[in-house]
């Protein structure tokens, strides 16, 4: 504490505290080690504002916000309104569309990661594949919907196809698309390449010579499966999954593109509430959005729990 | 240095002269000319007369408005008009924004030279900023119906949309003919709404008409909603948000808009399109959305604000309204005076019946309703 002191005088003092400071190497010593310290945070700056400016200013400003009333008094009016009705619903369904996706996601791209990994690492597959998914994984948001609408609405290609072949009703074939099960089955589209991308690092890591091990011992590949690479690899699939969740949940601009007929997820109905010509209710909106903010850290959570038990295997 | 006094004194008698001749003139001709405040002058006549305001803008030249699109109500020919009649210089500053942009400009731009002098908002933004506003009375005031201005003259509606059924004429057969006839086995799919009743006006007022023609009033939409129940139970409605762009593809065969969008969307439908684009104002069940004028209190040219109102509420100024497909606040005054363009009047579908339009509290009402029903509708 009287070390810290002293340093924290000694910066302060500049120049003339210097000869006070012979006394103490340690102290010396300490401050050197600070300055080196500051200096490196320094070179953080650029990111640290940047995080500031656009994750925990806006995340202040939607919590805050949240605990007021529309006249920016304190309240729990807005939170409370939360737990009810339509709102509880959307989040509900925006939950489960998540959940749904997610698990469709991890399957899919997981069977896709698995091939990629057992197939020839310096493939044309794999390279193809791999810089698919880097690309596919962002084809979120207006472009992605706009490609579903064109293939497969009212008056996209294969509705049109199947019109002209089997006199079939645009409305019958198309209306599923302008559904939450239409929602998706588009984020899906998103949710596999991003998939591969995360889990086919763990994929890579399972070494050759566990498995060798594992038929040396007279296990089969049932036995390999079982007792081997599942549970090195549950971890970082479990993991992989969350994080599919949590893209799903927070996705919007894909939403709002698709669905302009009520509100049914919680993304949607914030937009609602700031965007509406005839009742915006900002407050509201915010309390919403917190709502969103404490799924996401409790789903992250998770995320880092798991993936302190899924380093245990990493191959440094 | 001396010499310097000549044109000094020669300027201070001058002046004096100039303002004996001045006062006793106005004593002379009933005080007219008597230094107006113009930008607290409340009607032409405390300028004198309409040809002393008239007088008064042309000294001032100059006119800044703001969000008036060329095509929208026919606004471009309606400024064009104006500098043409008037030789004032009109400066239109951002066309496409919408009404809260207009309220942020004139708190932004106050006490500048380009703060805007006049205003054309929708009714809620109006309401909520009236404060920014000078009262004023046209001309023709008495001819406004008195829902329609405020009390204390700080604001005047304009012009209005009606709500109407949109249809291509080559593919909706037969041609629907009211609210309710949109329920029919003919009509699978094809019927959209202009956006969510929750965000958009036009969405919300076309459940207010649905309302109306089932039995509901302003202070009930009930049956309105329940009315887009049996339309979606039907299988008739269509989760699309329409636009232009969907009409001219035939993705949104039926489109219940304000009238004016129709018009719109028609007039951008490519030439050889084969949708043939019209629509109906349902009888008797007719909901309106008026804009509203208002002169920005303190604004950088009062005169030329004020002559602006006279022009905008003059048939001249009017008729261009109606002929962009808007409904001029004076339209049933000018019809029953003969100053309304005829023809423009014919190319837009009949109206029959009076036009409602909700009060604030009676939107409050009918938005809480929706935001709690419509998501599960």
């Amino acid at each position: 504490m009287t070390l810290s002191q002293d340093a924290s005088l000694a910066e302060t003092g500049g120049g003339s505290a210097a000869p006070g400071l012979g006394a103490h190497p340690a102290a010396r010593r300490r401050l050197r080690k600070r300055a080196k310290g500051a200096l490196n945070y320094l070179g953080t700056m650029p990111f640290l504002v940047y995080v500031g400016v656009f994750l925990f200013w806006p995340t202040y400003l939607v919590v805050s916000g949240a605990f007021q009333n529309n006249h920016g008094h304190a309240s729990l009016a807005n939170i409370r309104q939360v737990g009810t009705g339509n709102h509880l619903h959307a989040l509900w369904e925006t939950i489960q569309l998540s959940l749904g996706t997610a698990i469709a996601g991890a399957i899919l791209g997981g069977l896709l990661a698995w091939a990629i990994a057992e197939g020839n690492p310096n493939g044309v597959f794999r390279r193809m594949l791999l810089s698919m998914s880097g690309v596919l994984a962002q084809f979120g948001g207006v472009m992605l919907a706009f490609a579903f609408l064109a293939t497969y609405g009212y008056t996209g290609l294969v509705t049109k196809l199947l019109q002209t072949a089997f006199k079939l009703s645009p409305f019958s074939t198309a209306n599923w698309i302008y559904t939450l099960f239409g929602l998706g089955v588009v984020y899906t589209f998103f949710q596999i390449p991003l998939m591969v991308l995360i889990f086919l690092p763990s994929l890579d890591g399972l070494q050759p010579q566990w498995r060798e091990a594992s038929d040396n011992l007279g296990g089969g590949l049932w036995a390999y499966w079982r007792h081997v690479a599942g549970p090195i690899l549950a971890p970082s699939f479990v993991g992989a999954w969350l994080l599919l969740f949590v893209n799903s949940f927070s996705a919007y601009a894909t939403a709002a593109s698709l669905l302009s007929q009520g509100s049914p997820i919680t993304p949607l109905e914030i937009r609602q509430y700031i965007e509406s010509e005839l009742s915006v209710n900002t407050g509201l909106a915010k309390s919403l959005a917190f709502t969103m903010v404490v799924v996401v850290i409790i789903v992250m959570t998770l995320y880092a729990l798991v993936q302190r038990r899924a380093a245990k295997w990493k191959v440094k | 240095m001396t010499h310097r006094h000549y044109p000094r004194m020669t300027a201070l008698i001058v002046g004096t002269v100039i303002v004996a001749v001045l006062a006793f003139a106005a004593v002379a001709s009933g005080s007219t000319t008597r230094a107006v405040n113009k930008q607290t002058a409340q009607s032409a006549k405390a300028f004198g007369s309409m040809a002393a305001l008239v007088q008064a803008a042309k000294k001032e030249g100059k006119l800044n408005v703001i969000a008036l699109p060329n095509n929208w109500a026919d606004y471009g020919q309606l400024i064009s008009a104006f500098q043409k009649k008037y030789g004032i210089k009109i400066t239109s500053e951002n066309p496409n924004g919408n009404s809260q942009d207009e309220v942020n400009a004139v708190i932004q731009l106050k006490g500048t030279s380009r703060q805007p002098d006049v205003v054309d908002l929708g009714a809620n933004v109006m309401l909520a900023n009236v404060n920014l506003f000078t009262p004023y009375r046209v001309v023709e005031w008495t001819h406004i119906p008195t829902a329609l201005k405020d009390a204390k003259a700080r604001w005047y509606a304009d012009y209005a949309g009606y709500e109407s059924i949109g249809y291509d004429a080559n593919v909706v057969k037969p041609a629907p003919t009211s609210v309710k006839s949109l329920l029919g086995s003919a009509y699978k799919h094809m019927v959209a709404l202009n956006g969510d009743p929750t965000t958009a006006s036009a969405a919300f007022n076309g459940v207010v008409m649905a309302a109306l023609a089932n039995g509901g009033s302003a202070n009930n939409i009930q049956p309105g909603i329940n009315f887009f129940k049996s339309l979606k139970g039907a299988g008739n409605f269509l989760p699309v948000d329409p636009t232009p762009a969907t009409i001219a593809s035939g993705q949104t065969p039926i489109v219940i808009d304000w009238d004016y969008n129709q018009l719109g969307a028609k007039q951008s439908l490519p030439s050889g399109s084969s949708i043939n684009w019209k629509w109906i104002v349902p009888k008797n069940d007719i909901v309106s959305s008026f804009y509203e004028q208002a002169i920005v209190k303190n604004c950088p040219h009062p005169a030329a604000a004020r002559l602006w109102q006279e022009f905008l509420y003059s048939a001249q100024g009017s008729n261009w309204w109606l002929r962009g497909g808007a409904h001029p606040v004076l339209q049933q005054w000018m019809t029953s005076n003969g100053t309304i363009d005829k023809k423009a009047l014919a190319a837009l579908p009949k109206v029959v019946g009076t036009p409602i339009q909700l009060t604030q509290s009676q939107l409050t009402k009918g938005q809480a309703l929706v935001q709690a029903q419509w998501p599960n509708l």
